[in-house]
């Protein structure tokens, strides 16, 4: 048996019959990270101490305790814009090269209390600002299933890691896709919550009306265990709300499903289309009403989401000052200069362009015809989704218009980039959940895993708070879309 | 396209130091940005009060009240800092 095939309810299993130590498990990431992560750079850093520490720690509790919680044991990999304390955090950003978390995030916390072990950091575009990880000022990672593509963005390390079976799981953050795309890419699952379902805190700031954690997993199961493990209220993050999780009983079949035609227009790959529909199909045969929608708005996401995003961003970012922590320019004269300098060679270039796109919309003069208009679009995009809810239980649709595309393809120009966050950037907007689900592959590359093709990712949304619903449904379709 | 004048001064708007090529850069990938956003500039959205109630929400605000931290918090905190003296963040004089 290969440890590193396991999904977290089977290596739970394992560890429940002593069939294999928490200590071994770990070991046999560790390697396996030793093995290949050269190839791939899913991680930033590997936190072995930590690691080996937690393992020790997780073999005590299985020792002495009957039942012990799931993820007691469990290896696991965290984007590195996410504090785990004592550990370097760097948000795949040179001004934060030597920053250490001087705390641990909520939902890291929450992980360590049930036992979790932490494997390493992973890579990111800088700040999450990206939608390939070609922005880290590190490192580019690489597509398990083709090394010569982007994993996708801006979590491309915590999916390689999963992809790679270099973690079991692994926590990234979604500002506009940032998990749902390269779970596309990749092939694995990747949940993004409800905005308010997991707690911010401890989460290095980008967009804070858009950002959310959420778990990327090898399946549906695994990814309402690492969800209902890391929700609920904090006192240290006020918009987290008081949610409680409760398996769904929606099933396919009589099941309402929404289909928004501007999912479909123009600038979806073909592969794409017939993969999704496909999916769709397929629901339909178990039984889902499939209901035709629109959301008339949706056209306008894009441009909204790239003034919003940057406009909060804009403000996030002002706390690298070069004083209280990070980088700091030592050749400054004064005041001013510790601030122009210490930014200037501290922030890669997509960094600057969304510092000074986000100040640009919100300076004077600019403000009404940017960022309120923004906010005014922002509002009818929420009614869109309102009203579409209202006739369906969910709404289906691809994840990403294109499957991975090759490193440098679209790197040197921003527009071109910013199309691949096209399907996903909506439901940040609105603050829902959506779950992208492995639906199929493209054609035939040679992969490291021995499978082939480029995966495609089936994007299913939900009403706010209805994760269950999305999960319920997801499950089911997993079962049919015979992915593996 | 908006002018070099205008990066820059938005560039000092932002406190960000760029070079002369990044400047150029800069002027030409804003302008391309900008230029897409004219989707929704031009969008006429007439806003009716009830429409932004999805925006008024209760503030959420903290009791006012010292809250006890590991000590360790407060040195880490400190220890991050770039220049320090004793327990001081150490920053340039201003005037």
């Amino acid at each position: 048996m290969d440890l590193t095939d396991l999904t977290i309810t089977e290596a739970h299993e394992g560890l429940k019959n002593k069939k294999f130590s928490s200590k071994e498990l770990t070991l046999a990431y560790l390697e396996k990270i030793e093995k290949t992560d050269y190839k791939i750079n899913a991680y930033l850093s590997v936190t072995k101490d930590l690691a080996l520490r937690q393992a020790e720690k997780a073999d005590k509790i299985i020792k002495e305790e009957k039942d012990f919680s799931i993820l007691n044991g469990i290896p696991c990999a965290i984007k590195d814009n996410i504090l785990v304390e004592g550990a370097k955090c760097t948000a795949g950003s040179k001004i934060l090269e030597n920053y250490i978390a001087p705390y641990d995030a909520t939902l890291v916390r929450k992980l360590k209390e049930k036992g979790a072990v932490i494997l390493g950091k992973t890579n990111l575009d800088e700040f999450a600002m990206g939608s390939s990880t070609e922005n880290s000022a590190f490192k580019i990672t690489k597509n398990p299933n083709d090394l010569k593509r982007v994993p996708g963005g801006s979590s491309g390390g915590s999916v390689a890691s999963v992809a790679a079976k270099e973690a079991i799981y692994a926590i990234g953050t979604d500002t506009g896709g940032s998990i749902r795309q390269p779970a596309s890419f990749c092939g694995v699952v990747g949940l993004k919550p409800t905005y308010g379902a997991v707690s911010r805190y401890g989460l290095i700031a980008f967009a804070s009306s858009l950002d959310q954690a959420g778990p990327l997993t090898k399946n549906v199961e695994d990814c309402k265990t690492v969800f209902e493990a890391i929700t609920g209220k904090d006192p240290l993050d006020s918009t987290s709300t008081n949610f409680k999780f409760q398996t769904s009983n929606l099933e396919l079949s009589g099941a309402r499903i929404g289909i928004p035609k501007e999912y479909f227009g123009k600038g979806i790959e073909s592969g794409v289309k017939d993969i999704i529909k496909n999916a769709i199909k397929k629901a339909e045969e178990l039984g889902a009403r499939i209901i035709e929608i629109s959301l008339p708005s949706i056209d306008y996401a894009l441009a909204c989401y790239y003034i919003l995003a940057p406009s909060e961003a804009s403000s996030n970012l002002a706390r690298y000052d070069g004083i209280t922590y990070g980088l700091s320019n030592k050749n400054a004269l004064n005041l001013l200069e510790v601030y122009l300098k210490s930014r200037g060679n501290g922030f890669g270039p997509e960094v600057k362009r969304r510092v000074m796109l986000g100040t640009y919309s919100l300076s004077s003069g600019y403000y009404d015809a940017y960022y309120k208009k923004a906010q005014e679009v922002r509002e009818l995009i929420k009614q869109d989704f309102a009203k579409a809810f209202e006739k369906v239980d969910l709404i289906m649709g691809p994840t990403s218009p294109f499957p991975a595309f090759k490193i440098g393809e679209k790197s040197n120009d921003p527009m071109q980039m910013y199309l691949a966050d096209i399907y996903t950037v909506s439901v940040n907007i609105a603050g829902l959940p959506a779950i992208s689900l492995p639906a199929g592959k493209i054609g035939k590359s040679k992969t490291l895993s021995g499978a082939e093709g480029l995966p495609v990712g089936l994007q299913i949304i939900g009403n706010y708070f209805e994760e269950n619903k999305i999960l319920g449904f997801a499950k089911e379709m997993e079962k049919m879309l015979e992915y593996k | 396209m908006i002018s070099k004048e205008e990066v820059k001064h938005i560039a000092k708007l932002a406190r960000l130091e760029l070079k002369d090529d990044e400047i150029v850069k800069m002027q030409k990938d804003l302008s391309s940005i900008l230029d897409y956003f004219k989707i929704i500039q031009n969008l006429k959205i007439k806003m009716q009060n009830d429409n932004l109630k999805s925006e008024i929400k209760k503030n959420i605000t903290r009791n006012d009240e010292v809250l006890e931290k590991k000590s360790s918090l407060r040195n880490n905190l400190i220890a991050s800092a770039p220049d320090k003296k004793d327990d001081y963040i150490k920053v340039k004089s201003i005037l």
